[in-house]
């Protein structure tokens, strides 16, 4: 079975439809990029995905026997407080709080993944900095080392290069596609469809209230031009 | 006689060194969950909680219960539970509940306070429930005793959720969606959270508990940047200023909440100015 399998799903909030009738699978090692307007739909299926919000029908079905505890997430920016007193290393460290359980406190192991993640990334200089008070290409960096520090299996972005300039973005497409040649699966929102073909084997556009385009990037490509 | 003799007089008596015990106690658990308190937008929740805990202790002594705790820690905790869940849907519905829960049991609290005066001054009651003991020596010996025990049961549970707490604070839906338990430790929070507040109350009475929990924390934050320089920092002040609060009201015999309050916000001005200096260094 695919490691992901959403199945006719609708979405909406408070009876008003945003997605209905969307059905695709995700395999392991695939990277799907999730195109389509602002206002789509994109967060709300990721946000479905993650199982913060229920469909009001059909299902999201997981193969490989993926639990929630394996799935690294990157939210879109503006769900992290914009006050908040956090240092990089306690940011990037509360990634591995789903492998503790009922352990109070982060073991050996955990905290050399933290600083693996955070030299994998290149800010490990940054790690008693304040989270808020860094660039916004250096924010998006230490939350990609935080949801690498909570997946084993797969990758769910939310616009991960939003707000970004085109180098910056570059380099965080590259760091993530990097991650995708290592194994992990990668779904990720972006609304630059130049980046998703380029990097993305699979490619879900949606539109319109349903997927207007679902499968590899060849074919999106062909129906393209 | 000079401050100071004043002083060791006071402090002869174990009845002075017990309250002195559970005031610092008090300062130090009310300060822990600050900063969540104030980034989790719950500070209204700690206002309507305190108000809960009032109309809670209002009934006990109507009721003769030689205990308050009894009745006005169940009370305060489902309360706590009941407005986090009505928040976490829209924001306006939980502001709007929070008040009306708030507000009510305020008003329930005087009238029966009113209907069943426990003692022959009502006014002198009333004014002890909403800003605290006017001298701490009024505590018994069983609150004193229980004070204590909640709290380091509450240092404990938060030292022990420390890491928990940091996650579904900075970012719930993160943690929610790669696996936490983020509605349980939101639960525990809650009742945490209830428990401070009827702590807090016998110190520095309901209407000044808000007080307690938020300025602490708002003054770390002014300089520090991590959670855990900002959660040590704001116990130290705490700590202090409860100290230093309760230690000026033996000499100049004022009303202990009051001075403790006092203190702290005399506190966020010094982190306040330390915090601009160092911008502008
Ligand atoms: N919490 C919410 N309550 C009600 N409607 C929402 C909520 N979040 C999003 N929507 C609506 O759902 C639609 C899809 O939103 P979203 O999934 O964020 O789109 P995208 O991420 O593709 O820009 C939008 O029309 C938006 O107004
Ligand atoms: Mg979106």
């Amino acid at each position: 079975m695919a490691q992901l399998v959403c199945q006719n799903l609708s979405l909406g909030y408070e009876g008003k439809t945003v997605i209905s009738e969307l059905s695709f699978e995700v395999n392991s090692g695939d990277y799907l990029c999730i195109v389509g307007e602002n206002g789509s739909g994109k967060s709300t299926l990721m946000k479905t995905i993650l199982r913060l919000k229920k469909p009001t029908l059909g299902q999201v079905l997981t193969g490989d026997g993926l639990s929630p505890d394996e799935i690294g997430y990157l939210p879109q920016q503006t769900a992290v407080q914009k006050d908040f007193p956090a240092s990089v290393r306690e940011v990037v460290l509360s990634g591995c709080l789903n492998r503790c359980g009922l352990r109070p406190f982060y073991n050996k192991s955990e905290k050399q993944l933290a600083e693996h993640n955070m030299e994998k990334f290149g800010i490990t200089t940054l790690a008693h900095r304040c989270y808020r008070e860094l660039s916004g290409g250096q924010q998006q960096r230490v939350l990609l080392a935080r949801a690498l520090c909570a997946t084993r299996k797969i990758l769910l972005l939310d616009e991960p290069a939003s707000g970004l300039d085109p180098a910056v973005s570059g380099e965080m497409y590259e760091l993530i596609s990097g991650l995708n040649n290592e194994g992990l699966t990668v779904i990720m929102i972006s609304h630059d469809i130049t980046a998703a073909i380029k990097y993305a084997s699979h490619i879900l556009h949606l539109g319109g209230g349903s997927a207007m385009f679902f499968g590899e990037k060849s074919e999106y490509c062909k129906e393209l031009k | 006689m000079s401050v100071i003799e004043k002083l060791i007089e006071y402090f002869q008596f174990p009845m002075v060194r017990y309250a002195m015990i559970v005031g610092v106690l008090i300062a130090l658990c009310s300060s822990l969950l600050g900063v969540t308190l104030v980034l989790k937008r719950f500070s209204f929740i700690g206002t309507g909680l305190s108000n809960v805990a009032f109309g809670a202790v209002a009934i006990a002594a109507a009721f003769k219960m030689n205990n308050t705790f009894l009745l006005s820690l169940p009370v305060t905790i489902l309360c706590a539970v009941l407005l986090l869940r009505t928040g976490q849907n829209t924001k306006i519905k939980g502001d709007s509940a929070i008040a009306m829960i708030s507000v009510g049991a305020l008003a329930m609290g005087y009238l029966i306070m009113n209907l069943f005066p426990s003692s022959a001054n009502l006014s002198g009651d009333v004014c002890s429930t909403l800003f605290g003991s006017v001298s701490i020596l009024t505590l018994t010996t069983e609150e004193v005793w229980v004070s204590a025990a909640l709290s380091v049961i509450v240092a404990a549970v938060f030292l022990l959720f420390y890491h928990k707490i940091f996650a579904v604070t900075f970012d719930e839906e993160f943690s929610a969606a790669t696996g936490v338990r983020a509605k349980t430790y939101n639960l525990i929070l809650a009742v945490v959270i209830a428990v401070i507040i009827v702590l807090a109350m016998n110190l520095v009475g309901a209407l000044l508990i808000s007080a307690l929990v938020i300025f602490p924390a708002m003054s770390a934050m002014r300089v520090f940047k991590s959670f855990k320089s900002v959660t040590i920092c704001a116990v130290a002040v705490s700590v202090t200023c409860a100290a230093l609060g309760i230690i000026i009201s033996i000499i100049a015999e004022t009303p202990v909440g009051a001075t403790i309050v006092a203190a702290d916000i005399a506190g966020f001005a010094i982190f306040s100015c330390i915090g601009f200096i160092l911008r502008k260094v």
